[in-house]
């Protein structure tokens, strides 16, 4: 019995935490579709202001006002699309954590990849050039030189078996 | 003599990778592109910070190139940069207020105290036109020439440095030379 009364109170407890969290913003939507369609657009938005937050996530006053105005634009019945349209005809397609492929993001969306395209080809260009280097090494051995390779190979080989004679002596 | 080259490459890379880290240095990433840049200055009709009865909207800000400056008592920079402002208006420059997001009686005093150096100011209590403007601190300054377009903004105090470097070249092109 003790135990349940203290299962209870510490439920109690960490229903206040999630209340106090949820009193933030108090929106009241008209639809659960709203409601859903809102929860995805702040966390979709970038606040301006502290620059690698949502604004769902952002205490800073243009967030709020972010997410009032995109509170409003939902219950006015408008698509994600046209709220986020919004935003960035007032702050730039910075606002937007998706932002569409236009000649000033070229780069964000193309860099990357150009780099790794890039980075292939060098490494590509690197073996191939090794590989060919290697192979024009063993075949530039003309007639003379692989006589000379030969002749030093000869000798060295009676080297070592004449040192090895005398050591035997 | 190829091969040489490719040795090279790390070496170029990483000095070119400097080099545009070097030219990045000078660049404040909290300073956002200017997205109402050459769009017409949103409309709005907010009243008139020291007469109330009068009704302002974007026509008052055409015939001629003037400066929009975004300011409240509550923001540090705009007094850091008031004293500047008010020179610039002695020299000539014409200088429309947008009171962000304040108390219309705090504003009043601090023009008292502080001088003012305004055509006329926007009354804008909630930043409904604030917010339409694309502000997100104060102090902003935006430049709208005289077909009521906006041509530039600053966000930040307004200073010499800036303005030598930015707003005189800028406004020079749009045909105004500080008098």
């Amino acid at each position: 019995m003790n135990q349940f009364m203290r299962l209870l109170v510490m439920l109690g407890i960490m229903m206040l935490g999630s209340i106090a969290l949820a009193s933030i913003d108090i929106f009241e939507f008209s639809s659960e579709e709203n409601r859903l369609q809102y929860n995805e657009l702040t966390k979709e938005l970038r606040c301006p202001k502290c620059q690698n937050q949502d604004i769902a996530d952002s205490n800073a006053p243009i967030a709020q006002d972010m997410r009032k105005e995109v509170y409003r634009l939902i219950e006015d019945g408008q698509s994600t699309e046209a709220v986020v349209q919004f935003m960035v005809e007032r702050f730039g397609e910075f606002v937007s954590y998706d932002p569409k492929i236009i000649p000033a993001t070229y780069l964000l969306w193309f860099g990357p990849l150009t780099l790794v395209g890039v980075g292939l080809l060098v490494v590509l260009l690197l073996s191939s050039k090794r590989k060919r280097s290697a192979e024009a090494q063993v075949s530039s051995l003309d007639s003379s030189s692989r006589k000379r390779l030969d002749a030093m190979l000869k000798d060295a080989q009676s080297d070592q078996s004449s040192k090895s004679g005398k050591e035997k002596e | 003599m190829n091969k040489r080259l490719v040795y090279f490459t790390p070496l170029l890379a990483a000095f070119g990778i400097g080099l545009i880290l070097y030219t990045a240095i000078g660049n404040d990433p909290t300073k956002l592109e200017t997205a109402r840049k050459d769009d017409p200055f949103p409309n709005f009709s907010l009243s008139d910070l020291h007469e109330p009865s009068v009704v302002r909207s974007a026509a008052d800000l055409e015939g001629k190139i003037r400066l929009v400056n975004v300011w409240a008592t509550w923001c540090p920079s705009c007094k850091a940069e008031h004293g500047y402002l008010q020179q610039l208006a002695n020299s000539g420059i014409n200088i429309v207020g947008l009171n962000y997001k304040d108390e219309r009686q705090a504003a009043l005093q601090w023009l008292q105290k502080l001088g003012d150096p305004y055509e006329f100011i926007i009354d804008d209590p909630k930043g409904s036109l604030g917010f339409n403007l694309g502000v997100y601190g104060a102090p902003e300054t935006y430049i709208v020439d005289q077909y009521g377009v906006v041509r530039y903004r600053h966000v930040g105090e307004l200073n010499e440095r800036v303005w030598t470097s930015t707003f005189e070249p800028m406004l020079s092109k749009l045909g105004l030379k500080r008098p």
